[in-house]
Formats: structure tokens, sequence, C-alpha cells
């Protein structure tokens, strides 16, 4: 199965560990992703204004190279395009959506578009590579695929908001979501429920205000540690970002804070697939997760 | 008697070539205006001018009496300092152009854009190194791209300048720095841009990076570096300084140029 994938900025420069590991995993699933020829920021963020069009050219130029896609036989009626980066997910699926639900939007963003693209039809399909694992491959596919089962490690998967909100958007029940538990039963772990597990990181605060973010990751952090967990599993790079790196804030301002690991979920498939270090890329993990994997697994 | 259609085709097709030919003779400084046959209009700040249809806009604005201190430098299209923006009668499209490179039209509104205000950073590739940061800590307007495609498209080098600035902004400078070496520098792409970015100084930078750190060093340029070093031409270039302007001349025209 061939399928166009949207890589994002992050995973060229900061979350490489993210991209290899899911290339890798899906390859082991069956499928093919192929990242989009050409292609451009995603917008880094929704823009919330409605008369805002200007912000929505980069996700829709986007969404026209994926058209491009199966014009030119790269894929084939393949309408779909993959996701692995939360943010950019959630700017593009609003995107899309902002231009669906409106024809004279699209209509103008396409008449801007008009002396160098093809127009957007509206019909291409933004998901998120959690929803093809949930729907198309199957949990009881990727457990097929595990070598190694993650069998003593107790995990808490964190959400944060951008899979889940706004809830159209939602990939899974934005209360009480279930995906990544689902996957990382099938990994073999041992899934910890903590009661933060949809709060905010701090987001794009983490640029000039990184001692609050260190301080919601303080708290994000410790729920995990009372609720048992040895480590955080989450899928976004920002997540990623401020629980992990911010790790290094939080052992300031609280010296009595030891660290715990975060894995991007793919990393922990890549790993239950017995890929091979190269594949997995712990060296970009900010907290090193080695001694706590040696400790449990092999 | 009546012509034929086809001799009528025939006569028609000579008085059209007579006219291509008419007005693509080249006009120079001295020619007895009566002689040009062709004349347009255009608008060079706002001001109409008659010009004879055959000139480039630089051309064009000279005949009609401009002399350019600044804007002006090769005239060939490759120093990128005779940027011009323009809108043709009729039309909502802002366009861009070199006034070297392109000809008059009829109705042609112009303005020059000898320099486009831009700062240039200075920094230090041996001390700061050549990563993303690096580049941002510069120009961190980078990450205003919103994709608008402007920059492309207002390119006389028909670059592809927006997607050399997101491949910057996912750290691919090999992308960038290959995919804008035609840059001649002339400021079009950055005047258009809604996020203010500086296009061809950070282009610059990002070859220099690339350059710098991002290919293997060329072999043959280390050993012929090695060679000058170790004087293997000094003896000739020696000779070459006692020499007169004449008999410099001399062996200019006898020197050999082989072809492989
Ligand atoms: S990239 Fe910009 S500065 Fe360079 S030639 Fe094109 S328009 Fe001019
Ligand atoms: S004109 Fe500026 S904002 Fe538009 S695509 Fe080019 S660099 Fe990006
Ligand atoms: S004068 Fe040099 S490019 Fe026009």
């Amino acid at each position: 199965m061939k399928i166009p994938y949207y890589p994002g900025c992050t995973l060229k420069t900061s979350a490489k560990n993210l991209e290899v590991s899911a290339l890798e995993s899906a390859k082991v699933l069956g499928v093919e992703l192929v990242e989009l020829p050409r292609w451009n920021c995603c917008g880094a963020v929704f823009s919330m204004a409605t008369d805002d069009l200007i912000h929505q050219l980069a996700p829709i130029r986007n969404l026209i190279r994926v058209q491009e896609m199966n014009e030119k036989g790269i894929v084939e009626n393949e309408n779909r395009v993959v996701v692995l980066c939360s943010m950019c997910f959630n700017t593009l699926k609003r995107s899309n959506m902002f231009v669906k639900e409106d024809k004279e939007r699209l209509e103008k963003i396409n008449n801007f578009l008009s002396d160098t693209e093809e127009p957007y039809q509206g019909n291409i399909e933004v998901i998120h590579f959690l929803e093809l694992l949930k729907n198309d491959i199957g949990f009881d596919r990727v457990a097929e695929k595990v070598k190694k089962p993650l069998k003593n490690l107790k995990i808490a998967p964190y959400y944060g908001c951008l899979l889940l909100r706004p809830e159209e958007i939602a990939i899974d029940n934005p209360q009480s979501p279930k995906v990544l538990e689902n996957l990382l039963e099938a990994l073999g772990a041992t899934v910890v429920d903590t009661q933060f597990k949809t709060r905010c990181c701090g987001s794009y605060q983490t640029v000039n205000r990184k001692e609050l973010v260190a301080e919601l990751a303080y708290d994000i952090l410790n729920q995990v540690k009372i609720s048992g967990a040895d480590c955080v599993v989450t899928s976004c790079p920002l997540c990623m970002f401020n629980l992990d790196t911010r790790q290094e804030e939080v052992k300031k301002a609280h010296p009595e804070f030891k660290t715990i690991p975060v894995f991007y979920f793919t990393q922990l498939m890549a790993l239950a697939f017995d890929l091979g270090e190269s594949f997995y890329r712990f060296d970009l993990n900010y907290v090193n997760p080695k001694p706590l994997l040696s400790e449990k697994i092999f | 008697m009546e012509k034929t259609l086809e001799e009528k085709t025939s006569e028609r097709f000579l008085d059209i070539m007579e006219r291509i030919k008419e007005s693509n003779k080249s006009v120079t400084t001295g020619i007895d205006e009566k002689e040009i046959k062709h004349w347009v209009t255009i608008y060079i700040m706002g001001k109409a001018y008659k010009v004879p249809a055959d000139l480039t806009l630089m051309q064009a604005m000279e005949f009609a009496g401009y002399r350019f201190i600044r804007g002006a430098g090769c005239r060939a299209g490759f120093c990128g300092a005779c940027a011009t923006i323009y809108r043709k009668k009729g039309e909502y499209k802002l366009r861009t152009a070199l006034a070297c490179q392109t000809r008059v039209e009829d109705g042609m509104y112009l303005v020059q854009i000898p320099f486009a205000p831009a700062e240039k950073p200075v920094y230090n590739l041996d001390k700061e190194g050549g990563g993303l940061d690096v580049v941002f800590k510069h120009f961190p307007e980078v990450a205003r791209c919103v994709s608008c495609n402007t920059c492309t498209k207002a390119c006389p080098q028909t670059l592809e300048v927006m997607d050399c600035i997101q491949a910057i902004l996912r750290g691919d400078f090999k992308f960038a720095a290959e995919n804008s070496f035609d840059c001649i520098q002339c400021g079009l792409c950055s005047i258009r841009c809604p996020a203010e970015i500086i296009h061809y100084h950070l282009f610059q930078m990002v070859r220099r990076i690339h350059g710098k750190f991002g290919v293997p060093p060329e072999p043959n340029l280390e050993k012929r570096i090695k060679e000058i070093e170790e004087g293997k031409f000094n003896e000739e270039f020696e000779k070459l300084l006692k020499l007169s302007p004449e008999e410099l001349k001399e062996i200019y025209r006898k020197r050999e140029i082989k072809l492989d």
C-alpha cells in the first residue's frame, strides 16, 4: 500500500527520531509512506480569523501537491495524506475543513494560486498515522509483527491537544481517547492511565516563557510518576520538546526531580518490532531512555 | 487587374516583415528621429514619454532624458542593479523585470527599484557554525513565510524562490544553495514578500554555509593551492611581471587554446 505522506519541517530537523521510526515501522506493516515530492510549511498554526485567507495558502498548496501525486501516478487513487506531526496534522486538517465548508473561500484561494497551481478540488483527506494504524492496518496486525514485546514497561500515554481538539478534527474521543492505549497494548506494554493525558503542554509558550512551561511539565510528569508509570509516550514533537527537553528547566527549579524518559509512539513500535538502533534514534531524546530499557526489556 | 488572395497575403506578409525589420533596427544616440517609425508611450514615474519601440526599458529611460547614476550596471542581465516594477495598461498585475533585459511595450507604467532596502547581517561562520539556528538568528523573519509564492513570480531569473525558502526552513541548505545559485540579488522578491524576508542576503548566507560545511573539499583545488604555495608558478609570474603591455598583448594574441 502506497500512500502520500507529509512530513513537515520539524520531522526534518529536531524530530528525526519520529520520522525514521515511523517510516520503517510502516514498512514492516506493508505500508509505504511516500513523501510529497514538493512541499512547504503546513502553516504552523491554524489561523482562526475567517477572513485571513493568506494563512491558508500554505496548507492548501500542500493538499494540491497530494492531488498532483495522483495525477502523476506516484500514488494510485489515494486521496488521503498521512501526517505524523500533530501540529501539521491539526493545521492541515482544519484548513482543509475551512475551505471545504465554504466554496467561496476555496474559490478565492484557488484564484490567488491560479498563476502557478491547478485549483484545489477539495477532495483530499488529511489523516494522522495513528488513524492509519487503527483503521487500515489494525492493531491485531501490529501485534503480529511484534518481536520484542514491551512487557515490563509501564507507559503513560500523553495526547496533548492537537490530535483531539477541536472536536471536529479529533482522531478519537476527545475526553477519553483510546488509540495510543490500544497501540501500546498491541506492543505488549502495560498502559497506565493518568489524569493529565489531554492537558496542555504549554505549546509555543515554551519559546519565551520556558519557566512556566517547565512548571506544567513538572505537574504532568509528577502525575505520571504517582500513577506508577516508568515513561511517557506522545505523538507530538512540541509535546515531546516540552515534556522531554524542558526537564532540564524542571530540574533547575525542582532539584529533587528525577528525569523520566519520553518516547514517540513510533519509537516504541520500532523497538517492539526490533528494527535496530538506527531506527530508534534515542540519541535525539533529551532524557536517555536506555537505562530504563535495559532494566525492563533486555 | 484584381490581385489574387495569394498575392495579397504575400504582400501583407512582406509588409509585416518589413515593419518587424524596421522596429528591430537598433536605435543609437544621434540617429535622426525622423527615421524612427515605431513609437510607444511609456510612463516613467507617472510621466508620459514617447520612445522608440525597439528599446529596452533602460535605453528608453535614457532616451527620455534620464541618466543612471544608480540602477544600472552590467547592462547584460547579470548584476541585478536594474530592478523595475511595472504595470501594463488595462492589466491588474504588478510585474517585475530587469530594465536592461526587457523591451518597452506601449502603456507601461514603470518605476525603478535600484536598491531593495535591507541590512546585510554580519556573521562569522568560523565562529558561529552553519546550523539552522545560526540562520534563524540572523534571519528570524524567514519563519514568517506563508507560502504565497509571490517571490517566485517576481523573480526575473525564474528561480523557485519559495521552494528555496521552504527548504531552508527544514534545514535543506543543499537544495536552497543549488537552486538559488543564479540569484543576481536584484531584490525584487524581497520587495514583494508579505513576510518581509530578505531572500537574497539569506540565500547568500546559505550558499556560504553549504559551500563551507555541506560539500567535501575539492581535491584538485587543494592540490593547486599547495602547488601555488610551494612556488610552482613563481618563476613564470616574475617573468610576466617584467614584460611591457605590448609584450603582454603579443603573448596573449599568440596564446594556444587547447580544447579537449
Ligand atoms: S531570488 Fe530574488 S533577488 Fe535573487 S534574482 Fe530572484 S528576485 Fe532577484
Ligand atoms: S513572497 Fe515571502 S511569504 Fe510569499 S512565499 Fe515568498 S518568501 Fe514566502
Ligand atoms: S544592468 Fe545589470 S542586470 Fe540590468
